[in-house]
Parts: C-alpha cells; sequence; structure tokens
C-alpha cells in the first residue's frame, strides 16, 4: 500500500453563512495524482488553502507524512515539501521569469547569499530545464508582467517544481492555458512529476484531464466530499454526473 | 559602446569631479563631502524602497551614527575617525535589529508611521535629556584623529573627503552587489508578490529585516561622517524633516539603482547651497519646483532619465 502523505481529518472552517469545509477527510498518498472536482463555491480552493497553511481550519487537522502541520505558516510547510501552483499566477511580475525561477530555487536550497549574484548561481542550468519542461524558456529573460496570462500559469507551476517538492498542489492547472494545449501541457506535467516522484493534487474542471490523469478523484460538494475513487467508477457515477459533471 | 561601459565612464567621471572639483574650489570640499555622506544615508532608503516600504524616520539611524561619536568626546574623550566609523555603524545595526524586529511585521503607511514614531522617541530623549545631551544646543564634536594622526583643519577637510569618497565607492559596490544577489531580488519580491515568497517557504520578515539592518547600517555610517564634517550633533539630526530629506533625495535620484542615491544628493546639497546663499529663506519653494519637475517629467528619478535613454536605444532596430 502506498505511504500516505497529506492526511486531512475533520476539516471544518465557515465564512460567515457558508460552510466552505464541513468535515473533509482525505488522503493524499505516495505516487499518485489526485484530482479534485467538483463546482464552484464547493469549497475546492478552500482546503487548497487549509492544507498550505493560508487558512487555519476552525477544526479538524492536517498532517504531513505523520507530522500535524496544521497551525504551521505557508513557508514553514512549503519547506517541508507541499508546494502550490495558483489558479491566478503568483509571480514576482517585475523581475523576468528566469530571476523568478533563480528566487525559487535560491529559497529552496538555501542559498541565500547577499553578495553573490542570482544570474550567476550554480543551479541557472537547472532552472532553464525546468523552462523549456513546461516550454516557457523562450520568455526566460522577459519580466513576467510581459507574458500572457497563458504562460504565466506555466511558470507558476514551474516555480512550484524548482522547490522540488514532494507534493504539489495545483488549483486548476490548465485553465487560462490554450484548449489545444493543455493536453500537451498536462502530458508533460504528469510525466515530469512521475520523473522527479512528485505526488500532486490538482482542482479541475475539465473531465478529459481527469479521466486521463488522475489516478483518483474527490468530488467536492457543499464543503464536503460526496465520494472518491478511480476515473473510471466515478466519472459514470449518475449522481456525479447530474450535479458535478452537468449532462 | 556597450551600456555597461557608459556606466561605469559615468561613475568615473562623478568620481573625478567629487575628487577634483574640491581642489580648484576649496569651499565645495564640505559640502562635497556631506553629499557623499548623505547619499550613504540615502542608499540605505533605496533598499527599503525595492521592498516597497517607505521609512519616514530613517534619521534615527543617522542620529546614532552622529551621537555615538559626540558622546564619546564628551564621556571618553579624544577619539579616533576609524574606531568612530566602526562604532557608529555598529550600533545603529544594533538599533535597527532592536527596531526592525518591530517594524518588519507591517508595511507601507504602517511601516512608515511606525518609523516616524520611532524617530521622534529618540528625537524627544536627545532634547530632553539635557543633563546629557544639551538639548537641542547640541554637543560639538572635536576633529578626531585618522589612524593617530591629527590634521589642520584646512587639511583635514580634505582627508575627511576622500575617506567618504572612498567609503562611497565601497559601500555602493557592496549594495549594488546585494540588490543583485538572491537577498536583495527577494526584497524586490516583498513589493510584488508577498505571498508568492511566503509560498517559496521564505520569511518576507527576515528578508526585510536583512535589508532593515544594512539600511541602517548605511544612516550610522552617513550619521558619523556628517557630524565630523558638522563637527557638531544636534536632535535635529534624528528629527522627522531630516528623514523626509532623504526620502525626497531618494524620490530626486531614482531608486533604480545605487547612482540615484548620490545624484540625488548632489543636486539637492547644491540647489539648497546655492539657493539659501541667494534666495534665504525661499530654497524650500526651488527644491520643491524641482521635485514636482522630477515627478512630472523623470517619475524614475534622474537616474532614469539615462536608463530611459537606454531603454530606446534597445529599441532602436
Amino acid at each position: 500500500m502506498s505511504r500516505v502523505l497529506i492526511s486531512a481529518r475533520g476539516l471544518k472552517i465557515r465564512f460567515g453563512g457558508v460552510i466552505a469545509a464541513d468535515g473533509i477527510d482525505l488522503d493524499v498518498l505516495e505516487g499518485e495524482n489526485l484530482a479534485i472536482i467538483g463546482p464552484n463555491g464547493a469549497g475546492k480552493t478552500t482546503f487548497l488553502n487549509m492544507a498550505t497553511g493560508y487558512l487555519r481550519p476552525q477544526a479538524g487537522t492536517v498532517s504531513f507524512l505523520g507530522r500535524d502541520i496544521t497551525a504551521l505558516p505557508p513557508r514553514t510547510i512549503t519547506r517541508l515539501g507541499i508546494a502550490r501552483a495558483f489558479q491566478i499566477p503568483q509571480l514576482f511580475l517585475d523581475q523576468t521569469v528566469l530571476e523568478n525561477m533563480l528566487i525559487a530555487s535560491s529559497a529552496q536550497t538555501g542559498s541565500m547569499s547577499a553578495f553573490r549574484h542570482l544570474l550567476d548561481l550554480p543551479q541557472r542550468n537547472e532552472v532553464e530545464d525546468l523552462l523549456d519542461l513546461v516550454g516557457v524558456r523562450a520568455f526566460a529573460n522577459r519580466k513576467a508582467f510581459e507574458l500572457p496570462e497563458g504562460q504565466r500559469k506555466l511558470v507558476d507551476i514551474a516555480l512550484a517544481l524548482a522547490l522540488k517538492p514532494t507534493v504539489l498542489l495545483m488549483d486548476e492547472p490548465t485553465s487560462g492555458v490554450a484548449s489545444g494545449e493543455k493536453l500537451g501541457l498536462m502530458d508533460i506535467l504528469t510525466s515530469a512529476l512521475a520523473r522527479q516522484k512528485v505526488s500532486s493534487v490538482f482542482v479541475e474542471h475539465d473531465m478529459d484531464m481527469v479521466e486521463r490523469y488522475a489516478h483518483r478523484v474527490a468530488v467536492w460538494s457543499s464543503g464536503k466530499i460526496q465520494v472518491v475513487g478511480p476515473p473510471a467508477e466515478i466519472l459514470n457515477n449518475t449522481e456525479v454526473r447530474e450535479h458535478v459533471i452537468g449532462i | 559602446m556597450s551600456t555597461r561601459l557608459v556606466s561605469r565612464l559615468i561613475i568615473a567621471a562623478a568620481t573625478a569631479l567629487a575628487a577634483i572639483l574640491p581642489l580648484i574650489l576649496p569651499s565645495w570640499a564640505t559640502l562635497t563631502t556631506l553629499i557623499l555622506a548623505k547619499g550613504i544615508v540615502v542608499l540605505g532608503i533605496i533598499i527599503l524602497l525595492q521592498a516597497g516600504q517607505v521609512s519616514f524616520g530613517h534619521a534615527m539611524f543617522f542620529g546614532v551614527g552622529a551621537y555615538t561619536i559626540a558622546f564619546w568626546g564628551r564621556y571618553v574623550g579624544a577619539g579616533d575617525l576609524l574606531l568612530f566609523l566602526v562604532l557608529g555603524p555598529m550600533l545603529a545595526m544594533v538599533f535597527g535589529l532592536l527596531i526592525g524586529l518591530f517594524v518588519v511585521r507591517y508595511r507601507e503607511i504602517f511601516f512608515g508611521m511606525l518609523n516616524l514614531a520611532f524617530s521622534m522617541v529618540m528625537w524627544s530623549l536627545l532634547e530632553k535629556l539635557y543633563a546629557f545631551t544639551n538639548g537641542a544646543d547640541g554637543i560639538r564634536v572635536a576633529r578626531p584623529t585618522l589612524a593617530g594622526i591629527s590634521f589642520t583643519p584646512e587639511v583635514f577637510q580634505y582627508v575627511l573627503l576622500y575617506l567618504t569618497l572612498g567609503l562611497v565607492l565601497v559601500v555602493s559596490y557592496g549594495v549594488q552587489r546585494y540588490l543583485d544577489s538572491p537577498l536583495g531580488h527577494m526584497l524586490r519580491a516583498i513589493k510584488s508578490n508577498e505571498t508568492r515568497l511566503e509560498y517559496l517557504g521564505v520569511s518576507a520578515k527576515r528578508i526585510l529585516l536583512i535589508g532593515y539592518v544594512i539600511s541602517a547600517f548605511l544612516g550610522g555610517l552617513g550619521g558619523v561622517l556628517v557630524a565630523v564634517a558638522q563637527q557638531i550633533a544636534t536632535p535635529e539630526f534624528a528629527y522627522w524633516t531630516k528623514s523626509g530629506e532623504f526620502v525626497f533625495i531618494a524620490i530626486l535620484g531614482g531608486t533604480a539603482n545605487a547612482a540615484g542615491a548620490f545624484a540625488g544628493a548632489a543636486v539637492f546639497e547644491t540647489v539648497r547651497f546655492f539657493a539659501s546663499a541667494q534666495l534665504a529663506n525661499a530654497w524650500q519653494l526651488i527644491l520643491g519646483v524641482v521635485l514636482i519637475v522630477i515627478i512630472m517629467f523623470a517619475p524614475n528619478g534622474l537616474i532614469g532619465l539615462r536608463n530611459r535613454g537606454k531603454a530606446q536605444a534597445e529599441v532602436r532596430p
């Protein structure tokens, strides 16, 4: 049996009258790509926020490799090995793509020199390879604000990969990416994750992507997990089809 | 010609000007020293501006540097400039660390105002603890020796000038290296996306604290040099108008790199020197007009004018 990486138990959070998490229990297993699907407002992003320390649940716990991380801030959780890519890309817009990547990489290696030039860091080749991998190498010397949204999204994912995480949490990795490029991107991404032995959780609305790339699917509905299982089973579940996929 | 070469030539020309002009016009020796010393303090402001933070109380570190040498002269006795140049900035760093631990938790207007509050506490203490500080009269600073050698006032003004010029070159190089380093880039990342920085596993507070302590060091260094050049330390050194002056110079010169600090200080002090001689109380008016013109026509400061030329040159086919 695969090792449990992230384990959420009884997570509850409420924003005013909205219950965004109402007893979430979920395990993320080593080596899997876990898809999270569900209608807007079901609490998918809230779960990612709680798992990474951005929001503190009002009840319940999150643990990572057996260690309770519920009360830890995002930076500590990141350092433990949970990286995150955002629905709206979070980049350092005034700096070049390469500088963005090298900032991430020096955060990961802890090479926080005050005297060495950022662009002379030894990991430069490595991050350029990562940019190659997600297909934005050509933009390396452009400032992040100059990039189209889709490319920024890819840089956002590359930043998370530069942290060499154990688990990567992605919030709609293919939203904003041109539809003709989604498959190609997910192919590259999932093979890179497999090669680097990174497990992943991704929130996704595109059921083709879920069917192709997820090992397991968790269906969110009004702050609860309705059902968890392999994609073939979940995507043919009548109730899920009706309420989530809308067929 | 590469832009890098042009930059180096400009720096070399400015250095030569600062070194040679006072030999021809002796009245410029102290003025040039003041320009350079204030530029060092403004470098510290520029560091914090990289993170998008404006300190309206940075004169407190300037005051710490100045009063280090003043108190030494009053309570210990004669001292050597080399000692003061180590002691003043070090004490400013200690203050910077203690105050920094509080202020780096805040951003923008709260950061600016908290700095202002701390500096006003220091100013009040310097004003009110008359028995120790002479209050608003300040403490006279005797001309120190340098490496054990004492100089006549005529020679000393040049000694101080060239020592300051040397320090300017060293700290500018150091600051530029810092701004180009991973730590410097992380400082800029605080301005553009602090959330992402935290999600890279970096403590933004710690990154800002490092920048804050370095900028306090530079404030202390400038304070020692100005107190020696003007032979006095007064509470005015730590007053909020002085803090505002440093921010003013930073905006005037441009905050993109270290050179802006000195370009801004040169224009500021020169305008003040001549305008106050010609127009007595109206010199602030002239400076105000200069700042308005800069903000309207060169929002990136004096140094930005050159960078703008550079950007246009790059676009040209």
